[in-house]
C-alpha cells in the first residue's frame, strides 16, 4: 500500500461538505418555511407583468392647433401557455372578427412566444368590449389591454405627421424596449420623435389565480413602475397653410413646399395626393394600408421628401450667382439669342424674346442661350472642364443640392449632382469640356433635386446667401432649443452682395410685362420668383415655380411641383402665388385664379386604378 | 476475463443506486420544468424531456462500455487521457461555436457537445496518476508546482473560453490536493481571501485598511518581544492589504458591467430585481413558493411560466424547490450528501493511492457543482452558469459526470487486484 499520510484529513474534508449542506439546508429552510415574502399563495397563484402604456405625446402645429391626439382602444391578448380548448366559433362571433384570422393570429402568438402575452385581436370597440368583458373568465388564457389610438382632428398633413403601426420584427430582435404589438412610430414626425412622443412605459406587477381572476398587486405594489406620457410635439407647419396647400394641390400629383427663410421652419409639406391619415387607425388598418399601397398614384408616397425631379430653368439663378462670384458675368453683361445656343452642331432651342439680353432680363425671359454662355465662363475659368466643373459643383452644392439636408425628417434623397469623375466615366479624361453637359446650365441633363432642397435653395436666396437647416418640429416638451443643429447659419459660397441683381431679375419675372410670371404680379406684394420647366422623358413636363415674398424681409421661401402639368407658368407660378398672398395677407384676392386652380382635375387624364 | 464474477460482485451498488436515483428524479423534474398540456408523448424528441431521455439511455450504455475496459487502462492511460481532453479544449478555442457569449461548443450533427464537461476527467485521471506515482510528494515544491499546473492548464483554457462557471469548478482539486498533503495554510489563505474579498466590495477599501491597521497594531502589541512572530505578523498584515487593493483594481477594471452587478445585488448593494438580480429573485420566489410540502408535482407555476430563465438547466432546483417544497430539497440535500459521504468511503478504502486520489476527485467535483448550483439558486451565491449534477439538462454535462463517477465505480471494483 502507498503511504497514506494525512488520512485524518478526510474528517475535515466531509466535515466541511456537511457545514455546507447544513448552511444550505437552513437557507432553504428560511426560504421556504419562515420567510412569507415568497410565499405567492398556496393556490398556484400566477405573476403577471402588465405593461403600462404612457399617453402618447400629442402634435401641434405652429399656431397651436391639434394634429395628433389619442384616442382609447381595446386590445384582446393572449398568452397561449394558458389557452385551455374553448369554442372558436362562438368566441369570434362575440368579437365580431374572421374565425380563420383569429386562429392564424393565434398561432403567430404561439410561434412568438408560449408564455409572454400577445395581441390577437387590435382595437376592439368600447361596445364589444363591454359585452365580452364578462364572459372572458370562461376563455382561459386571455385577457383585454387598454392602449391608446391616434386620432386625428384634421384630415391634413398626413405625410407631415406620418403614421404608427406594429414594431416590426427586427426593432422587436433589437431593442429592449418594445413588446410585440406595441406601436411605434412608422414614417413623419411620428418617426422623428418617436422617443420623445412614446414616453416610458410602466409596469404592474399583478397576482392572478388559475381562473385569471385578479388577486392584487404582487408584494403592495413594490416592484410597480408608472408611465411617464410622452412629451408633446410642436410642429413648424401651419396647419391653415397646409390645408390650403392640399386643397390647391387636389387631383394633381406633385408637392409644395414652403419654409420661413429667417428659421429654416417648414411651413408647409404637401405631397399630393395625399389621403386621410383616420384611415390608417383602427380594426380597418390594414386593408386600407393595403389599398393605399395598391394605388397608383403612390399616395403613401413622400414627394415633398422623396420625389427627384429636374430642377428645370429654376436652377439658372444659381448659374447666375456662381458666374457672378467667380467673376466671369457682371450684372450688365449681354448676351445675344438668336433662337438659341449654338456651338458647333450643338444647339440648345430658346424662344421668342428680344435680344441680346442683361443679366435681370434674361432672368426675367429665362433666357437659355444667357445661362449656357454663363455656364461655359464658370467652366472655362479653369485649365480644364474638370477643374472648372468641380469648383461649379462645390458652389452648388453649398446651396444644400446634391445630398442628405441632415434635417429631422426620418426620410429624404440626395438628389444628384453629378462629380466631374461621373464625365470621366462616360466621355474619358481630359475629353469633355464645358459644352459637353452645357444642360446642367438650364438645370436639366443628369441633376436630380428634391422639393424640400428646392426650398432650401430658394430660401438661401431669399436670405441672400445663408440658411437654416429646414426642419418640422419647432420644440419637443415644450423645449425649442432640442436641437442647436437648427440654430446654425450655414453660408453658401456666393457674396451677399451678388444676389441684389439675381433678385432683381426673379423680381421682374412677376413685374415685368416679359416676365414669366407676369400674369399673377400682386400690387401690395412684392413677390420674386423663377418658372421652370422639368423636362420629363415618360409623359408631359412638370411644372416648376420657386418664390419668396417679400422682396425685403421675405417671410416665405416656396417651391411647387406639378407634374405632368407642363410649364412653369401654367400651374405651379399660381398656386405659389396664391399660397404667398394667402400666408402673408390671410385674404385670397384672386378668387377667379384660386377657383381655376382648385378645380384643375390633371389626374383624370391618366388611367387610375382605384376609384372611390 | 478470469474473474468476471467477481468484478460484478464488488461492484458499490449504493452508488450505482444513488446515479439511477438522481438521473429518474432529474429527468422527472425536467419533464416538470418544460411540462404543458398539449405535448402528447413523455419521450417526445422535440421537447427536452425527450432529448434527455435519449442522453440518459446512451449514457447507460457508456456505463457498460466502461465496465468492459480493463481497469488498469485509466492508470495507464492517465495522461493520455488528460492531454487528449487539453488538446479538445484547444481546439474548442480555434473551431467551436459561440453560444450565449461563450466559445464553448462542438457542434456535431445535431448535437452540441462541451468539452469543458469532460476536461474534469482528464484532470482527475492526471492528478491521481502524478500524486501515486513512486518518489513522488506534495512535500516536494516541484509536485506542488506540476499538481497545480495539471489543473490550472484546462482552467485557463477555459477561462479563454470566456465560460467562468466551468472555469471556477477547478478549485474543486484544491482540496483533493489538500487531503493528499498539500499544506492546509493554502485553504486558510483561500479562505481568508474569500472573505477579504466580500468584505472589500462591501465597504470598500478606504475601511478595510483601517481595520487592518487596527489589527496590525493589535498584534503587535500582543507580539511584542517575538521577532519572528512579528515579522509574519506584518508580512501578512500587508499581503492581505495588497489584496484587498488588487481586488478593488480588478472590480473596477477587469469585471464586466454586468460581473459587477451580479456581485453587488448579492452582496445586497443593489435592489434590483428586474435587472441584474431577476434570475435569483425569479429563483427565490420559486423556491420559496414551495413551501414545506410543495405545490405538488407538475403543479409549479413560477418555473412554467418562464419567470426563472434557464429552468431546466442551471435553475432546475427551483423546479425541486417549488414542486417539492422544503421536504423534497431537504432529501434531495440529503440523498447528495450521502453519495458525497459514500464517495469518501469508498475512496478512503482503496489500496491504490491512484484510485483513492481519483475517487476524492470525483467527491469534491460533483460536490462543487452542487453546492455552488444549489447556492446561486437560493442567492447564497452569485449567479455562476454551472450545471447541477445529474439533473440539469443537457447531454455533455450528464455524460461527462456519468463517466467521471463510473471510472470511479469501475476502479472501485477492481480495488482488490491493484496494487498500486
Amino acid at each position: 500500500m502507498h503511504y497514506n499520510r494525512y488520512a485524518s484529513r478526510k474528517y475535515l474534508v466531509i466535515g466541511m461538505m456537511l457545514a455546507i449542506c447544513l448552511i444550505i439546508l437552513m437557507r432553504l429552510f428560511y426560504l421556504q418555511v419562515i420567510d412569507d415574502s415568497y410565499k405567492l399563495s398556496a393556490e398556484n397563484n400566477i405573476l403577471r407583468a402588465i405593461p403600462l402604456y404612457p399617453d402618447r405625446g400629442y402634435i401641434y402645429d405652429r399656431d397651436g392647433n391639434l394634429l395628433v391626439s389619442n384616442q382609447p382602444a381595446y386590445d384582446l391578448m393572449v398568452i397561449p401557455r394558458e389557452v385551455k380548448p374553448f369554442d372558436t366559433l362562438a368566441f369570434c362571433q362575440e368579437l365580431g372578427v374572421n374565425p380563420d384570422e383569429f386562429k392564424k393570429n393565434l398561432r403567430d402568438a404561439s410561434k412568438y412566444s408560449r408564455f409572454r402575452p400577445s395581441v390577437v385581436v387590435k382595437e376592439l370597440s368600447k361596445e364589444t368590449y363591454a359585452s365580452i368583458q364578462e364572459q372572458l373568465y370562461r376563455f382561459k388564457g386571455f385577457f383585454v389591454q387598454q392602449r391608446t389610438l391616434r386620432e386625428y382632428p384634421q384630415i391634413s398633413g398626413a405625410n407631415v405627421v406620418g403614421y404608427i403601426g406594429q414594431v416590426p420584427r427586427y426593432i422587436l430582435d433589437k431593442s429592449d424596449y418594445y413588446s410585440k404589438g406595441d406601436n411605434i412610430g412608422i414614417s413623419g414626425i411620428e418617426k422623428a420623435y418617436e422617443e420623445s412622443l412614446r414616453g416610458k412605459q410602466g409596469v404592474k406587477y399583478v397576482i392572478r389565480d388559475v381562473h385569471n381572476r385578479d388577486k392584487g398587486p404582487f408584494e403592495g405594489g413594490r416592484y410597480d413602475t408608472l408611465p411617464q406620457a410622452g412629451e408633446d410635439v410642436v410642429s413648424t407647419i401651419s396647419l391653415e397653410l397646409q390645408m390650403y396647400g392640399e386643397l390647391l394641390m387636389q387631383n394633381k400629383i406633385g408637392s409644395v413646399v414652403a419654409i420661413e427663410p429667417s428659421s429654416g421652419e417648414i411651413l408647409a409639406m404637401v405631397s399630393s395626393p395625399g389621403y386621410d391619415p383616420n384611415l390608417l387607425v383602427g380594426r380597418r388598418r390594414s386593408e386600407t394600408f393595403a389599398q393605399l399601397q395598391k394605388d397608383s398614384l403612390k399616395p403613401l408616397f413622400d414627394r415633398a421628401l422623396l420625389a427627384e425631379y429636374p430642377p428645370g430653368s429654376t436652377f439658372k439663378l444659381l448659374n447666375a450667382l456662381i458666374g457672378l462670384q467667380e467673376g466671369v458675368l457682371y450684372p450688365g453683361t449681354r448676351f445675344g439669342c438668336q433662337g438659341g445656343f449654338k456651338y458647333g452642331s450643338l444647339r440648345v432651342g430658346c424662344h421668342e424674346h428680344p435680344s441680346p439680353l442683361d443679366l435681370r432680363k434674361g432672368i426675367a425671359s429665362s433666357c437659355n442661350a444667357y445661362f449656357c454662355y454663363t455656364y461655359k465662363s464658370i467652366l472655362e475659368k479653369f485649365p480644364n472642364a474638370e477643374l472648372g466643373y468641380e469648383n461649379w459643383r462645390e458652389h452648388i452644392s453649398s446651396f444644400g443640392l446634391g445630398d442628405f439636408l441632415n434635417n429631422d425628417l426620418p426620410t429624404g434623397r440626395r438628389g444628384l449632382v453629378p462629380r466631374a469623375s461621373f464625365y470621366d466615366n462616360i466621355y474619358g479624361r481630359g475629353s469633355w469640356k464645358a459644352v459637353t453637359n452645357i444642360s446642367l446650365a438650364i438645370g436639366q441633363g443628369e441633376l436630380l433635386v428634391t422639393p424640400i432642397q428646392m426650398a432650401n435653395m430658394t430660401a438661401a436666396l431669399a436670405n441672400r446667401g445663408w440658411y437654416y437647416t429646414p426642419h418640422i418640429v419647432k420644440s419637443v416638451g415644450g423645449d425649442t432649443l432640442f436641437n442647436q443643429r437648427f440654430k446654425e447659419k450655414i453660408h453658401t459660397t456666393v457674396d451677399s452682395h451678388h444676389y441684389e441683381p439675381v433678385i432683381d431679375g426673379m423680381q421682374m419675372v412677376f413685374e415685368e410685362p416679359t416676365g414669366t410670371a407676369y400674369w399673377f404680379r400682386l400690387p401690395e406684394i412684392s413677390q420674386c420668383g423663377k418658372t421652370g420647366t422639368a423636362q420629363n422623358t415618360s409623359g408631359e413636363d412638370h411644372s416648376a415655380f420657386i418664390a419668396f415674398a417679400p422682396r425685403d424681409n421675405p417671410k416665405i421661401a416656396i417651391v411647387v411641383y406639378v407634374e405632368n402639368a407642363g410649364w412653369g407658368s401654367s400651374y405651379a407660378a399660381p398656386i405659389a402665388s396664391l399660397m404667398m398672398e394667402k400666408f402673408l395677407t390671410d385674404t385670397v384676392s384672386r378668387p377667379w385664379l384660386e377657383e381655376r386652380m382648385v378645380n384643375a382635375n390633371l389626374i383624370d387624364k391618366k388611367p387610375k386604378e382605384d376609384e372611390e | 476475463m478470469r474473474n468476471k464474477q467477481r468484478n460484478t460482485a464488488i461492484v458499490d451498488w449504493p452508488l450505482v443506486l444513488l446515479y439511477f436515483l438522481f438521473v429518474g428524479m432529474g429527468w422527472l423534474n425536467i419533464y416538470a420544468a418544460v411540462y404543458n398540456e398539449e405535448a402528447s408523448s413523455i419521450i417526445d424528441a422535440s421537447q427536452k424531456y425527450g432529448k434527455q431521455l435519449t442522453w440518459i439511455i446512451t449514457a447507460v450504455v457508456i456505463v457498460f462500455i466502461l465496465f468492459l475496459v480493463d481497469g488498469k487502462f485509466f492508470n495507464r492511460f492517465a495522461y493520455a487521457i488528460y492531454g487528449f481532453f487539453i488538446f479538445l479544449l484547444v481546439s474548442v478555442l480555434l473551431f467551436g461555436k459561440e453560444v450565449g457569449g461563450a466559445r464553448s461548443w462542438f457542434e456535431i450533427g445535431g448535437f452540441s457537445i462541451q468539452p469543458a464537461e469532460f476536461a474534469k476527467i482528464g484532470v482527475a485521471l492526471a492528478l491521481a496518476k502524478l500524486l501515486s506515482s513512486i518518489n513522488v510528494s506534495l512535500d516536494q515544491f516541484k509536485t506542488r508546482i506540476t499538481g497545480l499546473t495539471i489543473v490550472g492548464i484546462p482552467a485557463v483554457l477555459i477561462l479563454l473560453q470566456n465560460d467562468t462557471g466551468s472555469a471556477l469548478v477547478f478549485l474543486a482539486f484544491l482540496l483533493v490536493l489538500y487531503r493528499e498533503g498539500m499544506s492546509g495554510i493554502l485553504l486558510w489563505l483561500g479562505t481568508g481571501a474569500g472573505v477579504l474579498f466580500t468584505l472589500t466590495l462591501i465597504f470598500g477599501p478606504v475601511y478595510l485598511f483601517i481595520a487592518l491597521g487596527i489589527i496590525l497594531g493589535i498584534g503587535l502589541y500582543f507580539l511584542r518581544g517575538k521577532k519572528r512572530e512579528i515579522r509574519n505578523w506584518v508580512l501578512i498584515v500587508f499581503m492581505g492589504a495588497g489584496f484587498v487593493q488588487s481586488v478593488d483594481y480588478v472590480y473596477q477594471n477587469v469585471l464586466e458591467p454586468h460581473q459587477q452587478s451580479r456581485i453587488d445585488v448579492l452582496l445586497g448593494k443593489k435592489d434590483d430585481p428586474h435587472g441584474a438580480g431577476y434570475n435569483t429573485n425569479q429563483s427565490k420566489i420559486a423556491i420559496g413558493s414551495g413551501g414545506l410540502t410543495g405545490k405538488g408535482y407538475l403543479e409549479g407555476t413560477q418555473t412554467k411560466f418562464d419567470f426563472v430563465p434557464e429552468q431546466s438547466t442551471d435553475f432546475i432546483f427551483c423546479t425541486v424547490g417549488e414542486e417539492w417544497g422544503f421536504l423534497g430539497s431537504f432529501i434531495l440535500v440529503a440523498l447528495f450528501l450521502t453519495l458525497f459521504w459514500r464517495l469518501i468511503i469508498a475512496a478512503e478504502r482503496q489500496r491504490s493511492a491512484f484510485s483513492r486520489i481519483y475517487g476524492y476527485s470525483v467527491a469534491c467535483i460533483l460536490f462543487f457543482h452542487f453546492a455552488v448550483n444549489i447556492s446561486m439558486t437560493i442567492g447564497l451565491a452569485p449567479v455562476i452558469g454551472i450545471p447541477l449534477p445529474f439533473f440539469s439538462y443537457g447531454g455533455s454535462s450528464l455524460w461527462g459526470f456519468t463517466i467521471l463517477l463510473f471510472i470511479f465505480i469501475r476502479l472501485d471494483a477492481y480495488r482488490m487486484e491493484t496494487f498500486r
